[in-house]
Parts: structure tokens; sequence; C-alpha cells
């Protein structure tokens, strides 16, 4: 096994501190929109009482799915013993803990009393999904910085396996409980079942993975360390077998939906006439975030093919979570099967629900305070390999 | 004997001396609150027990009504309310509120009155038979 | 029952015979009233019934609402809070059209209780379904769990509430049945306006007492609730669905 030589960035360019101010103006305009609606109030945002989460929510979700799948490289070299993974853990599991920290604090400000978190941390009701996630964030913190520990401190190294598959199986249970936010909403048709938590894993997977290369490329590329096309091309066919496996899962979904005639209402807004979602389906998730990451991936080796289709696979995410969270609510509730339905309070109409600038830039905010993190972890601690280039990494381990 | 009859002097001037400091101490710079009682004999407890105290009577009742009915007026906010709130204003907030002028003072951010009201009710008589 | 309570209990029936030819004394509701000193009981199941049959055009149950718990809006029908409103509903192939008032069905197992992560979505002994505003954090899951859409986010400053019926910005609400009229021993707003201005299509009261009126017609006559499926046990009921 060769050993790896990790090593902080410099960080002393114009050019890093240029990116660091960047992320630095985004999230304090996150932070000043939150400021916003906290004062104001929500009636400033695009969200009514019939859309209750909206930007925000797409924004957190994508966050806190993507932490637990950038969490998968390092699974796949600490679990599973792939020993070309094994100089990518750390950084994967350093994305788990940003990205996570990202979503968070939107979803955390987005609250109508961002004031009274401390209520949320010492009030618990335990029937709550919302609640056990609570603890499942909490300690996916505590449990990927101990496998960190395990990678960093050299003395520590013989724990990494075992700390390595408690973090894997921790963010197994945490995405369920993510995808059961939605899965146990009796009342909506469009997230009841049970198919929300195995959904929210796959698409983990290959929200991560995609982060996870982006952000790997642009490490390397400027830090200027070499980037063999061994460990690209694994990640290639990884992150083409997780696409894939996304795509099924939502074809499955809509299929079983569309032998049930009580769905049928439902599959013709999603699939047909929905307007804005049914755009966001067919163009944003299935066409850019499926089908054109998989001809990328599969019909081109480049490396801009496969920073192409990552970035497909972050955009097509953010359009499947946009149609799966705001136009699951604006989707009327059924009441009243076979009748039609009219009110003041909008029952029976698809709700209206316009993003609003508020919001985008709280969402946004998450995601450059995310990057932003790591930023500053790569500078201060040893998170990147000085060289992935093919003749430093185990090419031969890997296929083992 | 003497011994303690010497401490209780010490004690005395020390607490004349500390008195006497208090009184020459330069003004302060936060304006000191303005408490006017404007209705009732006597609180529901001694004026040093609800300085100290009031914000655990009301959470307690805030619980017991909130979670069990219990509607006891005895250390309800909308008690508070009633006998407190100014003559002038209906309130007990404002500039010379009885609640606002004391926070203030100390710096402690009350939460109440975002969601209840501030203002006294109009007398009983004014309600729908 | 406690001693001190059947004293109480007689000092009251003393009184009110005493002051039986003083006009205007609603003995009945007087003898259900809670003292302020009792809690709310599991042994009591509040709840309506609602024929729709006599539900007519009018929206006095509405109106009614809004004043007694000062619901006011800011004009801004998507973010202004509703309790109570009234559905129209159209049978899609015969046409058969009926209104009915909608609010807060008062679960026996309410979705929105089970999802609140805090608690403050809690159901009271009596089956009165409330939110505690003081550990409401506004995260908006029980918008979502809610089958009835009954739920509303209070969007922006408010002010002018009443004494009673505390709201503020950054928190959930939605129909309290009236909680602190039913705590006097009073029926809820929307039951006085209806039987006194409307079509007599709602009434409340005790769904576990045998004697009481609602009790006895639910148990003979026929009765619904809405998304009977879900297995919610509502304590709003409907009959003519």
């Amino acid at each position: 096994m060769a050993s790896v030589q990790y090593r902080e960035i410099e960080g002393r360019s114009g050019a890093y501190l240029a990116l660091l101010g960047v992320l630095g103006a985004l999230v304090l305009a996150g932070l000043g929109a939150a400021w916003l609606m906290e004062h104001e109030g929500h009636h400033i945002t695009g969200m009514t009482n019939r859309i209750v989460w909206g930007t925000p929510h797409v924004f957190a979700v994508f966050l806190i799915v993507a932490a637990s799948g950038a969490l998968n490289v390092a699974s796949i070299a600490s679990v599973f013993g792939r020993e070309l993974y094994k100089p990518l853990a750390r950084l994967s599991a350093l994305l788990a803990i940003t990205l996570l920290a990202g979503g968070l604090a939107v979803l955390v400000l987005d609250l109508g009393r961002p004031d009274r978190l401390i209520v949320a941390m010492t009030h618990y009701n335990f029937k709550s999904v919302f609640a056990w996630n609570i603890f499942l964030y909490t300690g996916f913190f505590a449990v990927v910085a101990l496998y960190l520990w395990t990678m960093l401190e050299r003395r520590m190294n013989g724990y990494t396996r075992r700390a390595g598959v408690l973090a894997f199986l921790w963010r197994l249970v945490l995405t369920t409980g993510t995808g059961s936010i939605f899965g146990f909403l009796v009342a909506r048709e469009p997230y009841a079942g049970a198919l929300m938590a195995p959904l929210f894993i796959v698409m983990s997977f290959s929200f991560g993975l995609a982060v996870f290369v982006l952000v790997l490329m642009a490490a390397c590329r400027w830090s200027g360390r070499s980037l063999g096309d061994a460990v690209l091309g694994r990640l290639r066919s990884l992150l083409g077998v997780f696409v894939a496996t996304v795509l099924y899962f939502v074809a499955v979904q809509h299929l079983s939906n569309l032998y049930i005639a009580r769905q049928h209402e439902l599959e013709r807004f999603f699939l047909l006439e929905g307007g804005v979602y049914t755009a966001l389906f067919w163009l944003g998730q299935v066409l850019v975030g499926g089908v054109l990451p998989l001809a990328l991936l599969f019909g081109a080796a480049s490396r801009g093919a496969l920073a192409a289709a990552a970035a497909c696979v972050i955009a097509g995410g953010f359009a499947q979570l946009y149609v799966l969270i705001i136009g699951g609510q604006a989707y009327p509730q059924q009441m009243f099967p076979e009748k039609e339905v009219a009110s003041s309070f909008f029952d029976g109409v698809v709700a209206s629900y316009a993003p609003s600038l508020p919001e985008v830039a709280l969402g946004a905010g998450g995601v450059a305070l995310a990057l932003a993190l790591t930023v500053v972890a790569l500078r201060v601690l040893p998170f990147l390999p000085a060289s992935l280039a093919d003749a430093d990494v185990d090419v031969l381990g890997g296929t083992a | 004997m003497t011994r303690i009859a010497a401490a209780a002097i010490l004690a005395a001037s020390l607490v004349l001396a500390v008195a006497a400091d208090a009184q020459q101490a330069p003004p302060a710079r936060v304006a000191a609150p303005v408490i006017k009682i404007e209705k009732g004999e006597a609180c529901v407890a001694p004026a040093d027990e609800m300085r100290r105290n009031h914000m655990k009577m009301l959470l307690h009742q805030r619980d017991r009504t909130m979670r069990q009915g219990l509607r006891e007026p005895q250390h309800s906010l909308k008690g508070c309310v009633e006998c407190h709130a100014s003559r002038d204003t209906g309130s007990v907030l404002g500039k010379e509120g009885f609640c606002s002028s004391c926070h203030e003072y100390t710096a402690v951010k009350i939460d109440c009155f975002q969601c209840h009201t501030p203002l006294r009710q109009a007398p009983a008589a004014a309600r729908r038979p | 029952m406690s001693p001190e309570r059947r004293q109480f209990l007689a000092w009251g029936a003393a009184a009110a015979a005493g002051s039986a030819l003083a006009p205007g004394l609603r003995l009945v509701e007087l003898a259900q009233a809670r003292s302020p000193e009792e809690a709310a009981s599991k042994l009591q199941r509040w709840g309506l019934l609602i024929d729709i049959t006599k539900c007519g055009g009018c929206d006095d149950c509405v109106t009614a609402c809004h004043a007694e718990n000062g619901v006011s809006g800011h004009g801004r029908p998507e973010t202004d809070a509703q309790w109570i409103r009234k559905l129209s509903v159209r049978d899609k192939r015969t046409g058969y059209a009926q209104a009915l008032p909608l609010m807060c069905q008062h679960c026996e197992h309410p979705p929105c209780v089970d999802v609140c992560p805090t608690g403050a979505s809690f159901k009271r002994d009596d089956g009165i379904v409330l939110v505690d505003k003081h550990t409401c954090i506004g995260c908006r899951y029980c918008v979502l769990a809610c089958p009835y859409g009954a739920r509303s986010f209070i969007h922006e400053a408010v002010s002018g509430q009443k004494a009673d019926v505390p709201r503020g910005k950054g928190t959930v609400e939605s129909c309290t049945l009236c909680v602190h009229r039913v705590d006097r021993g009073e029926t809820p707003a929307c039951v006085e306006a209806c039987n006194r201005d409307g079509g007599k299509a709602m009434a409340f009261g005790d769904l576990n007492d045998a004697a009481s009126a609602i009790h006895r017609r639910l148990k003979s006559e026929a009765s619904g609730q809405i998304r009977a499926d879900l297995a919610l046990n509502t304590g709003v009921r409907y009959q003519g669905l």
C-alpha cells in the first residue's frame, strides 16, 4: 500500500482570498435575507399558507442529502476496503460536515422563530421525525468528526475502519430520516409512502458524489495538484451508476402511482398538466439531471464531460427537489374524492408560488457557507493529498 | 460580648458607607424605570418577591393554562395587564409602561407581547350579553 | 367527586335556585362550566356535529370566529390566516353542489401533533388540539401534515389581539374550538353564530357524555368524518356529506 501524503493548501494567493471573499459576501447576503425574513415576517417571501416550505427548503434538503452522500467516497474506502478511494476519504468526510452545516443553517434561519432554536434543543416530541432528525444531524457531526480524527491522527488510524462503519450506518439512518420527513406525511398524496426513504438515499449517493467530484477537481486544479485519470475514471462510472439508480427509483415511483386510480390525478399533474412542475420534471429532473449526465459520463471520457455531468446532476437535483417539495405542496390536498372543491383558502386549486429574492439569497448563502467552510478547512488541516496522479494512487488495490 | 458589639458597629457603619456611596453615585446613563401602579391596593405577592419571581409565576401559570386549561386569575398575564396598564395609554408597554420601562432598564427582552395584547381590556359591561 | 367539588356545586345550585327568576341567567351553560381550578379532563371530548344539509350560503360562522379570535387579515389572501372557511363541494359527474364549514377537526390521533418537533402542537385532555405558541418554533411541519389544510402560519406582525387569544408572527395557529369560551362553559363562536343568524347547522357538545344532545344524535343519526380513511377519529362530524 502506497503511503499517501496529505498537505494543506497554501491559501495565500489572491485567487484564494478572492474566492473566500465572494463566498463570504454570499454568506452575508444570506444572513441579511434571513434577518429580513425574521423581521418582516414570511409574507415578503413567495411562501404562503399553501406553500409553507419554499426555496430555502429546496436548498436545505439538497445540502443535507448531498452531505450524507458526500461521505460515500470515504465509506467505500474504509468500509468496503477499496484502496483507490482512500486518499479521497478525508475530503469526503470534510464535505459531509460542511454541506450539512450549510443545509442546517438554511433550515434554521428559515424558521418562523429562529430565536427559539434553544426550544428545539430542550423540548422534544419523540414521535416527530423532525425531532429524530435533530439527533441524527448533531450525531452525524460527532460521528464524522470522530471518523476524521481517526484518519488525521496517525495513532488512531487503527480505528478508522470501525469509525467508518459507524459513520456509514449513521448516514443511512440519517437519509432515511430525511426522506421520512416527507414519506410519513399521510395526508399528502405526492409524499406519503415508504419509497421516500430509499429514494432519498439514492439521491444522496448521486448528488453527494456530484458535489464531491466538482470540489475535488476544483481543489486540485486551483492548488496545482495532479489528479490522475485512474481516480476520475472510477468516480465517473460510480456517478453513472448512481444517476441511473435515481432514474430507476423515480420511474418506479411514477409507475406505481400510474397503476393506482386514486393517484391518476396526481400523475396527470406532475407528468402532463403541472405547468412549471411538469417542465421542471421532464427538462430539469429527467433530461438535465438524468439523461444528459448519463450521455456525458458514458459517451465521452474527457474531464470536461465529467465536470459537466456533475454540474448537470446538481442542477437536476435542485429541479427534482423543487418538484418534490414545492410541487408536492402546490398539488391540492384531496379531501373529497371525485368532487370539485373551492374556497377562499385556495382549496382544490394548484397553489401558486414564485421564489423570492430573500429565499434564493438565503439558500445560496447556505451553499456558500458550506463551500467557505471547506475552503478554510483545506487550508488549516491536511485534507487533500499532495498528488492524485496515477503513479501515486494504488490503482491495483482499488480493483481488488 | 464586646466582640459581637464591635462586629455589629462595624457592620452598621459598612452599611451606612455603602448607602452613602450609592447616593453619591453619578447619575446613571440609563433612565431609572418609572413604576406607576395604577390600580389595586396590593399585588399578588410582596413587591420584592414580585420583582424577583414574577417571571417564574408567569411561566408556571402559562403552562397550567395552556396545557391543562387551568385559568386561575392569580398569576395570569391577563391579570398583570389588568392592574398595571397605564391609565393614559391603557398599555403596559410604551415609554413609561409598567413592563417596558423596567425591562428596558435591565436590558431584558420580553417576548410576551409579540402574541399577547399589552392593552387592558374594555370593561366587562361592554361585552355582548 | 371530591367533597369540595360537591360543596361547590351545592352552593351553585342554591345560588341558582335563589336567582332563578333573574332574567338572562343561563342555567344550562352555568352548570357545565368548569371552575378555573379544575383541569381539562379526559372524561370529556369536545366536538362538533355539522348538518350540511342545513348549511346555506352564509358565512356567519367564519365572521363570528374571526371576530371572536381577533383573526384579521392584511388584505393578502395567500398569507392571511383563516381558522375556519366555507368550502363549496361539487360532484364532478352529477354536479350536485354542497357547502360546508371546515376548521381544525380536533382529531383523536392528530398528524400535526405527531410531527411537531417540540411538542408545541398538542392535544388537551378534553380532545381540543392546540398550538402552544410559547414553544412553537415556526417550522410549519404541522401545516404540511394536516389533512384538512386547517392550519395557518402567521406571516407578519400582529397587533390588536384579543386578551384570550394570543397570536404572533412566526408561529402556527388554527381553530382552538374557542377553548377560552369552552373553559367558561360557553359554546364556540361559530356554533353560536350559526344557531343565532345562520342555518342552525352546527352543534357543540361533549361526545363522551351520554346525556348530551350531540352524543344522542351521533348515536341515532347517520354522520361521517372527512377523510375517514385516515382513521384519525375526528372530533368534528358531518351529516349529509
